[in-house]
Parts: structure tokens; sequence; C-alpha cells
């Protein structure tokens, strides 16, 4: 590991102050970056700890729930308010990595998780665009499973690894971010990108800007939602295929959606197609899976991915059948 | 460019001469001095690899030149003693328990926060203390498996441990306890796990073999030990709440 400095900042604009300098990164709860560090993927030349900061409150305003950025995974996941008006949150949370990381990973951190390739995160591995741009993608002729099948390009098919991100995208969360220009808000589904040709980029985040809050718009699939992660393991295992779904139900009838997808894409992918298909239908095997074949339209899986199509399919009606099924007692 | 350069390895030479004449005293400064020796040899050679080929690969070679390490005061709060320690930014918690105040308990099994080897209690809660920094626990309070005890009256885990032979080898067993110890009081607080959505119990769940199972699933056991770990957490669950 590198040498660098570490600072903790005590107010957002010191923070704003410190990361202006080369190299200079915002430390979260470490899960990630200091594992980075250690595999000599990622050399900081400072640390700024921003866990110090006071955005480690969640708060209720009307309907709108705003999650700060240093609140800790595992509180989140526990908060009264979550667990009861976004437990797709809860679950997705839940079933991410370890109790000790889930006690250490804040919010922010884990909307700039970065991804699992093995490409990546090897160094002996010369061509890795996310690690020297333009040094060519070792993932495409080599094993390439748990690479994307959707919105990937010729320069990149890595994956976000995140659970967190996959339940923000369903249930529609803004990203509020401070900067040396001021303060903007970020829907979820702006604020990952696709690689395209530059996939050195995770985020449209501005490497001087600071994650403050994540905000939660009017709870609507409190009563039916599902999170369904598959992976090789039972347990703390990254996901193949995770499929968070939202139902707004009236009766038998959908009134609305939310659907997005992980493991699949270099963003949390939500389908917007596959949820209007939804708004109106009955819930049910037909509608379930004509949502399913809309969400993974356009797919272009790899040498090894392939069954990442049909299991996507499948996970998406499963976890539908299961959030049309409802909070069981 | 290259003149600099050449000044750059030879104020590491003198700066590799100085650590090598170094004369250690005590146990934590030979720890120190060949950890110094190996960074400071790692930078040389990095400095001489890089010397021709890619201005852009000898740019960041400098910027990681540029950077000396930091050394910082850290006071480490461990089994309720405070202990002012200087250290190198990069000290992982686990090394500075181990290295710097020899509390040899918590193991280091992979240092990449993947096998829970390391597991700690920082302020009351279970964490990877590998992917922790020491600087960021300044002024924690720390529990390591050497705290749990109260004297010779093992911890109820730690004689469940035992009771069920919840270990082969040993070598996880500190983390596991330190683990099931936090396991047992997030319970009490009514915490949820994804066993508890999958079997639709999200409102005090109890301790099944599959909620604890999941909830111990960051602490891994190369032995194979999980049938008797299992046994032990679920006897002190239920002392517990008998």
């Amino acid at each position: 590991m590198n040498p660098f400095n570490y600072q903790r900042a005590t107010s957002p604009e010191e923070a704003l102050h410190a990361v202006s300098a080369r190299g200079a990164k915002f430390l979260g709860g470490g899960t990630n970056l200091v594992d980075l560090m250690r595999y000599d993927v990622e050399h900081p030349t400072t640390l700024i700890d921003v866990t110090h900061l006071s955005f480690t409150q969640i708060a209720n305003t009307g309907n709108i729930t705003v999650i700060g950025a240093g609140v800790r995974n595992s509180d989140l996941a526990n908060h009264e308010t979550i667990r009861t008006n976004y437990p797709l949150l809860s679950q997705a949370l839940l079933s991410g990595a370890s109790p000790q990381l889930r006690n250490m990973a804040t919010t922010g951190g884990n909307l700039l998780q970065r991804t699992r390739c093995s490409y990546f995160m090897d160094t002996t591995f010369p061509a890795f665009n996310k690690r020297v741009p333009g040094s060519g993608c070792a993932a495409i002729k080599g094993l390439n499973r748990n690479h994307a099948i959707l919105g990937a390009s010729n320069d990149c098919i890595a994956t976000n690894p995140s659970d967190m991100n996959v339940a923000l995208a369903a249930l529609s969360a803004t990203i509020h971010v401070t900067g040396p220009k001021g303060k903007r808000a970020i829907p979820i589904t702006d604020f990952h990108r696709l690689p395209g040709d530059t996939p050195q980029l995770d985020t449209n985040l501005k490497p001087d800007e600071l994650i403050t809050a994540v905000e939660l718009p009017a709870p609507k699939f409190a009563k039916h939602s599902y999170y369904l992660k598959v992976r090789d393991r039972q347990s703390y295992a990254f996901a193949l295929v995770s499929v968070a779904a939202g139902l707004e139900m009236d009766g038998n009838t959908i009134r609305s959606a939310g659907l997005a997808l992980g493991g699949v894409a270099h963003k949390p992918w939500r389908s917007l197609d596959a949820e209007k298909s939804l708004v109106g239908a009955t819930a049910g095997p037909d509608a379930f899976k004509r949502a399913a074949t809309l969400a993974v339209s356009g797919a272009e899986p790899r040498e090894h991915n392939a069954f990442k199509v049909e299991l996507a399919k499948q996970s998406i009606v499963r976890a539908l059948t299961l959030a049309a099924q409802g909070v069981q007692a | 460019m290259s003149s600099q350069r050449c000044t750059d390895i030879e104020d590491q030479e003198d700066q590799l001469e100085d650590t090598l004449s170094d004369q250690p005293t005590s146990p934590t400064d030979i720890e120190l001095s060949r950890r110094t020796f190996v960074k400071a040899a790692g930078i040389l050679g990095a400095a001489v690899a890089t010397g021709i080929p890619h201005l852009a690969a000898a740019e960041e070679a400098q910027a990681a030149a540029a950077t000396t390490p930091q050394m910082l005061s850290v006071t480490l709060k461990v089994n309720g003693t405070a202990h002012a320690l200087s250290l190198d930014t990069r000290t992982s918690l686990l090394d500075a328990l181990r290295e710097h105040l020899a509390l040899t308990g918590s193991k280091k099994g992979c240092d990449h926060g993947q096998c829970g080897a390391c597991t700690v209690l920082v302020d009351g809660r279970r964490v990877n203390s590998c992917l922790t920094l020491a600087v960021m626990a300044n002024g924690a309070e720390i529990t390591t498996i050497e705290g749990l005890a109260k004297g010779d009256e093992l911890h109820p885990v730690q004689a469940a441990f035992l009771e069920h032979d919840g270990f082969q080898c040993g070598y996880c067993t500190p983390g596991q306890i330190c683990s099931a110890v936090a396991l047992l009081n997030e319970h009490k607080h009514n915490t949820l796990s994804t066993v508890s959505f999958e079997t639709g119990h999200t409102t005090h769940p109890e301790l099944t073999d599959n909620e604890i199972r999941e909830r111990m699933s960051g602490n891994i056991c190369r032995c194979g030990a999980y049938p008797n770990i299992v046994a032990a957490v679920r006897a002190v669950a239920k002392g517990a709440s008998a």
C-alpha cells in the first residue's frame, strides 16, 4: 500500500477543500477503498475521512425520507422507517456483504462501490480500461461468467456489485451532492453510468463532489416488495443476478411498479418499459413474464454468461410473484 | 526530468542506509525496521523499474514517491486501557493490535475483509479490523478476544465454544467468538437478517439455526466446525432468553 496522508473532515467545506488536492479521496467505511488500496488498485495521496460529518441521520419530511450519506448499512437496514416503509431497501442491504462489513460501510460509500471484475482487482492483468484507460478489456475474451449482459460496450463489460443501488433504483431515489459549484440532486438512474468508451468513470459524480444524502420519495411499495438475490453461495457472495421488485396494488391490479436488476450491467438496471407494462395489469404469470422479457430485451451475453439472460427472466418472475404475495405475518 | 529522478533515487538510497543503520532495541523496533526496509527497497525498485518507458507510468511513480509515510498520534482504547501510539497511517487496526500492542488473539486470515478472523468490536459493533485503518479507530472503544473474559471467568460465548467444541485448529475462533458476542447483542436489539425476510419473520425473529448461520456468515472456518459453532451460539441464545 502506498503512503497516504489521513485527515478527519469536521465540516463539508473542509472536506471539499481537502479533496481538491491532487490524488485526494474521501474515505467512508473503507470496506472497498482500503481493500483496493491493499490490492494496489487505488493509490490515493490523501484520505479524507468523512464519517465524522453530521450526515448520520435518517429524517422524515412529510412522506419523504432523507438518509444521511454517513449512515452505516446495518443501521439503515434496521431503521424503523426503512423497515416499515421501504422494506425492499432493508432486504437488499441485508443480502449484501457480511454483518461486519455492513457495520462499517456507509450509504455514500456503497453508492461508489467499484466493480468486482477480477481483471480490475488483479493488477497483474495489464489490460483493464478502468485502471488504465485505453489498455483494453481482458474480460471480453477472458472469463466473463460474472460480467454484464446489458448496456456493456466493447471497452468494458464490468458490473456494478451493489445490492443497495438496485433497490434505490427501483425506489426512484435521488442522490444529493455538494461541490465547489454548489449543491445538486441526481436521480439514481443518472448517478451511475454505462461504460461507453470511458469505463474508468463509474458514476457522474465529479471527483470534487461529496455525497451528502439519499432521498426516497413517498413509499409506494411498502406492502408488496421483494429483493431476490441469486448467487453461487447462499450467503456472503455477490449476485449473479438480483432483482428489486416493488408493486403498488389495488386488489389484484397493479397500479405502479418499480423493477431493477443487479449483477447484469455497469449500473443498476432499471427497466422503465417493464415497469410500464405492469401498470394496470393483473398480477400473475402472464404480466410478470411479459415484464421479464422486456427487462432483458437487448441483452448481449458473452462467452460464459449467456445463462444470465434466462436466470434474470426467471428471477424477475419469481421476485414479482413474491412481491405480489405481500408481506407475510 | 531524469536528473530529478536520479536525485530522488539518491535520496531514497540515503534513506535506505539510514534505515539499515538503525539499531533495533526491542522486538517492536525490529518489526518497524524490517518493514521500513522492505518499503524503502520497494520504492527504490519501483523507481528504477519505471526509469525509462512510459511517461504516464513515470509520472505515476513520481506521484507515488511524492507521498512520504505520515505518522499520526493515535489513542486506542483497547479492553478498557488507553494506549497512545504513533502509527503510519497505513497501519490497520488489526496490525496495531497485533504488532504494536502485542494482542495477538485477533487473527490475520485474508487481510481483505473476507474471512472474519480479524473480527473485533469497535464501540460495541463487530467490524473487520483488517479493513479498519487504526487512525479511523482513534478514540474508539475496542474490545478484542482478550477483553471478553472477566479474569478467570470466561465469557458465556467462550464457555459455549468449549462446551460444544466449536473449533478444530482454532485460528478463526477469536473472530467467531467476537462475532457471536455481537450477534447476540444485535438480536437483543431486534435486528433483522436476509433470512428474516425469506421466512417472513420481520418482527422479532427467533434465532433459528438458519438465522444463526446467516448472521455468522462473515466468519469462515476452514476446518468446517460450523455445526458446533451454530450449537454454541444457539446454546447461549437459549440461555439468554430463558
